[in-house]
């Protein structure tokens, strides 16, 4: 048997628990609040967002439904909300958003930033 | 085909610096070629794949796969770049002393190689998956023109790695006295961003709570998706309008790894020097 020296088997555990950790993030990966948020759903096909303009309530936590109904896959962006979602054609993906102060929000389809800009108004 | 290279090119330009970075840090470690275009290779291989089961990959876990897989790759990569440090700062001296005996410096080298050669990896891995899904998607659109879209696609390939280049060339005019120091700084900020942005990624996913909304907002100075804002958010971190929890995981990667290096760095230096003294006396 090989012999470790010192900092080898520092390396090891290291090693061990941080792959521990991530099992763990893995495992956790329930999300904190499955209750019943208020669902909007957005289409987004041949580039362009529908509707463009989608009203939500301010201050609550509500579920963005988005249906990607192609070609192409389109990768949901808004830097304003902080979020950030790759939808393949035909697939529909689910963000959470909020609660958001009062306001608007925009978002754009990565893959198509010319046409696909749309916005979220918190009332 | 101009909007194709620039799409690509904002796609690529986070791994573009990291690799430059990346580089620049292990300037003199032995075969650092080798390992870093594995790296590469490997996160290309890794990235068509990861395209491929897009589909699998997000419908997992109920919906928020690809948030716990993208938090997940960077964390990871997170836990690799803080190893790096702690590892170059107890071994640096060490290995810059045995740099004559090559077959020492290969060994050496190797260890800590491995990691940021996955950092690499990683990183090519999670922004060329989209790259190629952003390509197929325009295939698919446009199936009349793949002569356009490759060129475009080649040209932000191309434009990605110019800047990764100037990353590389900049920082070796750093003083090799001062190099060290500045990489390992660079490397610790790129970690903190990272685990901001899986932080980021695990609130999307509502694994965790915002806990406050938005803590500040220089997004009329740099805004976030301006290739500025790109470049800086890859290099600090940079959030124009972060979440608290944001804020905290940046925080709390950045003050773990200071202290991870302070407490572990000096070890193997105070462990020679002790027998030494003790034999001395």
């Amino acid at each position: 048997m090989r012999v470790l020296t010192r900092p080898q088997r520092v390396q090891i555990v290291n090693f061990k628990s941080s792959v521990a950790a991530l099992a763990l993030l893995l495992g956790m990966a329930q999300p904190l609040h499955a209750e019943n948020l208020p669902v909007f759903n957005l289409t987004i096909k041949d580039g362009r967002y529908s509707p463009e303009t989608v009203e939500i309530p301010a201050d609550r936590k509500i579920k963005l439904v988005i249906k990607n109904e192609g070609p192409g896959p389109e990768e949901f962006e808004s830097s304003d909300l902080n979020r950030e979602k790759v939808i393949k054609a035909g697939k529909s993906a689910e963000v959470t958003i909020g609660p958001l102060k009062p306001g608007t929000y925009k978002f754009i389809g990565e893959f198509h930033p010319k046409t696909a800009q749309g916005r979220i108004v918190a009332k | 085909m101009l909007a194709t290279a620039i799409i690509v090119f904002r796609e690529v330009l986070e791994a573009a610096l990291i690799i430059g970075i990346v580089l620049a840090a292990t300037q003199g470690l032995a075969r650092r070629a080798n390992w870093v275009s594995a790296g590469i290779v490997a996160g290309v291989a890794g990235a068509g794949l990861v395209a491929w089961f897009a589909d699998t990959i997000s419908a997992a876990l109920a919906g928020i796969g690809q948030e716990v897989f993208n938090a997940g790759i960077m964390l990871f990569a997170v836990v690799m770049l803080g190893w790096h440090n702690v590892w170059m700062k107890r071994h640096g001296r060490e290995m810059a002393q045995h740099m004559r005996d090559l077959g020492q410096a290969v060994k050496l080298g190797s260890r800590s190689m491995t990691m940021l050669a996955v950092v690499i990896g990683l990183a090519v891995l999670r922004e060329g998956s989209e790259v190629v899904l952003f390509l197929y998607g325009v295939a698919v659109a446009q199936p009349d023109s793949p002569g356009l879209m490759l060129s475009g696609g080649l040209l932000g390939l191309l434009s990605g790695a110019i800047v990764g280049l100037l990353m590389y060339r900049g920082l070796l005019r750093i003083s090799s006295r001062h190099l060290f120091a500045v990489t390992t700084w660079m490397i610790t900020l790129l970690a903190s961003g990272m685990a901001a942005q899986a932080a980021g990624f695990l609130m999307q996913a509502d694994l965790l709570p915002p806990l406050v909304q938005s803590m500040w907002d220089t997004s009329g100075i740099v805004a976030q998706n301006s290739v500025f804002g790109r470049v800086l958010q890859t290099l600090i971190g940079y959030v124009d309008h972060p979440s608290g929890i944001q804020v905290l995981f940046y925080a709390v990667t950045l003050i773990s790894i200071v202290l991870l290096m302070r407490l572990y760095g000096s070890m193997s230096s105070s462990h020679k020097v002790q027998p030494i003294r003790a034999m001395e006396t």
